[in-house]
């Protein structure tokens, strides 16, 4: 068995310098909607506009403290840019089906998906949560961050900005 | 068998290219690694001695996974190493080596994966292999896996395979064989007539089978296809919902049963109603002999899960409420649990300028009302059906309550609070020892504040007091950490739990722990030093005990 593994490797690693790495659409993986009925990540599109994709869990203090942040600011910043937020919830079995019950408590207005077994978020290659993607117009991975503390969102804007703007990220 | 994955890697790699003309700048390598290193060392004051740290001075977990794609076509490997293991993480895992790899096309009807693949059935009753790194768990699956999507609203699902056990490969009929297949059916998709109807209705069945060697040194005649299926439904109308599964299996004689020939049950129910600025859940769970392994009797270490039974209970974040997790027992359990989330709004007297974001929780689980069977005085003698139960009676015996409230409310633009309190009743023996008529209870109160003040836009300071007040176990705890944060790359962070009133010692405890982080994009690095208490770390329902220990705790984590 080890002979294969060692071949995978070798194959593997040859094709890495084959690679483009600017090149970075979403990986294409079936979810949930909130309601438990499949879809793809494909289907996941604003008009040519910049996404937020946010991955979270109930039971996680710092995804729910930016969740709430973000809310509080989330109309200015999509009349301004025409940014939209996907929150994608790792919650498991366990608590999925408060995932709802829970974003409406909130009175948040995020459009969010379920990825009960993490299958989106290994394809993403989340190790932690929160986990924030900006999605340019084309649905391209432009830029990332994991954590959050107060005041993150101001570099999520600035971000968010240049991609509305069609200006370089760095 | 390693001929085949050999063969049939190339013929994907050989399609891969055969798509017309390759095109490089169309594949994509990503990737993410995560390295927990900690280091250990004698500390007299909590009790840590030369021969608790015997030699051992430092453990590393690390990963590294890569993953390629070029159109249709994906392929994966995953690194692993523990040298040593962490402590608190099984000590069997200790190595290093390619633990995952995969080859897998998908495309809009069909998808195929060969190697290692994670997956579910429903809520994961009869079927669920995942990762979770933080609790050193993976069952992961290595076989074929088969998706097909033949018309809008319906997907079927099959899988072939062998688990993994730590390092060691299959051979010999060491573990079992898990095969399965999963319809899932939306006929609001499927219907034409039911494409605009307000009523949502899923449905879905599984059957999932494992076969494993009789033991010929046994004295029972142990099954060796052991079936399981499931039906669940959902349904949706409006504000309203409905979940509900129900599981069975055959009788699997295993160790952790104690090698009882009873049918297993298991049914897991709930309701929501929800709607802007409020949401509603209720919860109902019966559990009867349910453990589901690929191994029925482990020679060494943990036998792989083939299901996953999800805890009723609430998950608590904050330290103290979450030092005493709770765990599905899978051999027989009932439980109901509810919870209430409410947002009052902004600009009304109650909700102030900002609005205020309340929630209350409660959970309660006994054990199953078992009598003997037949011919029998005790319950669980190996060999026999076991017992029987009452299907809509709660047993005597009290396993675990929750009772909890929590608020969240920003005062200005500068300061915000989240308060909560957790009253539980938790059952010592059967949860941590899994003695089923266990009696040690354990009762706290456990009260927490969680202040943040924001200094300027980007730094902030933050405050958690936490109190739990008990007469069993270790006694009284109290927690105080502060946080700095420099948005949005800084942390740096300093916390004392104090534990006091301790039933069993005249001493007092401080475990305290100073910490920095560093984020960057996607790469976080965080540093620690102080010590750690002994406690469970619970992860989406399962488990891992960490024992105390003092030192230098250093992780990094990357995605590219």
């Amino acid at each position: 068995m080890n002979r294969t593994f060692i071949i995978t490797l070798f194959l593997l690693s040859g094709l890495a310098f084959t690679v483009n790495s600017q090149n970075s659409e979403l990986p294409s993986v079936d979810i949930q909607t909130v309601y438990g009925e499949m879809m793809s990540t494909s289907e996941i599109e604003n008009d040519g506009n910049p996404i937020i994709l946010s991955f979270w869990a109930t039971w996680c203090k710092p995804c729910i403290k930016e969740l709430n942040t973000i809310n509080e600011v989330y109309y200015d910043w999509q009349d301004e840019t025409g940014v939209k937020l996907v929150a994608v919830s790792i919650d498991n079995a366990r608590s999925s089906s408060k995932v709802l019950p829970m974003v409406n408590g909130k009175g948040w207005d995020y459009e969010v998906y379920l990825d009960p077994n993490g299958d989106f978020k290994r394809a993403m290659g989340v190790n932690m949560i929160p986990h924030t993607f900006l999605l340019n117009g084309d649905g391209e991975v432009v830029w990332q961050h994991t954590s959050f503390s107060e005041g993150s969102e101001i570099e999520l804007i600035e971000k968010v900005r240049k991609v509305a703007n069609g200006e370089s990220i760095d | 068998m390693k001929y085949t994955a050999l063969t049939i890697l190339f013929l994907f790699l050989g399609l891969g290219w055969a798509q017309a003309q390759f095109d490089p700048s169309k594949a994509q390598v990503h990737g993410n690694f995560q390295i927990d290193a900690q280091t250990y060392q004698v500390d007299n004051e909590i009790g840590l001695t030369e021969t608790d740290i015997n030699g051992k001075k430092s453990g590393l977990n690390g990963f590294g996974n890569i993953t390629y794609r070029y159109g249709d076509f994906s392929a994966g490997l995953r690194y692993e190493s523990y040298l040593p293991p962490l402590n608190g993480f099984d000590q069997q895992y200790e190595g290093q080596g390619i633990a995952n790899r995969y080859l897998k096309y998908s495309g809009d009807q069909f998808e195929i994966t060969v190697g290692n693949f994670y997956d579910q059935f429903g809520n994961g009753l009869v079927f669920r292999s995942y990762e979770e790194w933080t609790l050193g768990y993976d069952n992961s699956m290595d076989g074929v896996h088969v998706k097909l999507r033949p018309a809008d609203g319906i997907t079927l699902k099959g899988i072939y395979g062998t688990q993994r056990h730590y390092w060691n490969d299959y051979e010999d009929g060491n573990r079992g064989i898990v095969k399965g297949v999963d319809l899932d059916v939306n006929l609001n998709y499927l219907f034409q007539a039911l494409k605009t109807s307000k009523t949502r209705i899923q449905l879905g069945g599984s059957f999932v089978s494992k076969y494993e060697k009789d033991n010929p040194f046994s004295d029972y005649k142990l099954p060796e296809n052991v079936g399981s299926y499931a039906a669940r439904a959902s349904l949706r109308r409006g504000k309203w919902s409905l979940q509900a599964e129900y599981a069975y299996k055959i009788n699997d004689p295993n160790s952790l049963n104690n090698f009882i020939f009873k049918d297993g049950e298991a049914l897991w129910l709930s309701a929501t109603y929800t709607q802007r600025g409020l949401g509603v859940i209720l919860s109902a769970k019966r559990i009867d002999n349910f453990a589901f392994t690929s191994m029925r009797n482990p020679s060494e270490g943990r036998a792989p899960d083939i299901n996953f039974l999800p805890p009723l209970a609430y998950q608590h974040t904050y330290t103290l409420p979450a030092m005493y997790p709770y765990n599905t027992q899978p051999n027989g359990e009932m439980g109901v649990s509810g919870e209430v989330f409410y947002n009052i709004e902004r600009k009304t007297a109650l909700g102030g300028k900002y609005g205020t974001k309340l929630s209350a929780y409660y959970s309660l689980i006994h054990g199953l009302d078992k009598s003997p069977v037949e011919g029998q005085t005790e319950v669980n003698i190996p060999g026999t059906d076991g017992y029987e139960s009452d299907f809509f009676k709660f047993g005597d015996i009290k396993f675990y309550r929750d009772l909890s409230f929590k608020m969240e409310k920003k005062v200005d633009k500068d300061f915000k609070f989240i308060a909560g309190y957790t009253w539980l009743d938790y059952n010592m023996e059967v949860i941590e020892e899994e003695i089923e008529q266990g009696e040690h209870f354990y009762e706290s109160h456990t009260g927490f504040l969680d202040m943040t003040y924001k200094i300027d836009p980007k730094k902030a300071l933050r405050l958690e007091l936490q109190y739990m007040s008990t007469q069993q176990d270790s006694g009284n705890w109290a927690l105080a950490m502060v946080e700095y944060s420099v948005a949005p790359k800084w942390f740096f962070t300093v916390q004392d739990q104090y534990n006091f009133n301790n039933p069993e010692s005249d001493n007092t405890y401080h475990y305290y722990t100073f910490g920095v982080a560093y984020a960057r994009e996607a790469t976080r690095i965080s540093v620690s030093y102080g010590r750690q208490r002994e406690g469970i770390l619970c992860v989406g329902g399962v488990c891992r005990q960490v024992p105390a220990s003092s030192g230098f705790n250093l992780t990094i984590t990357s995605s590219f």
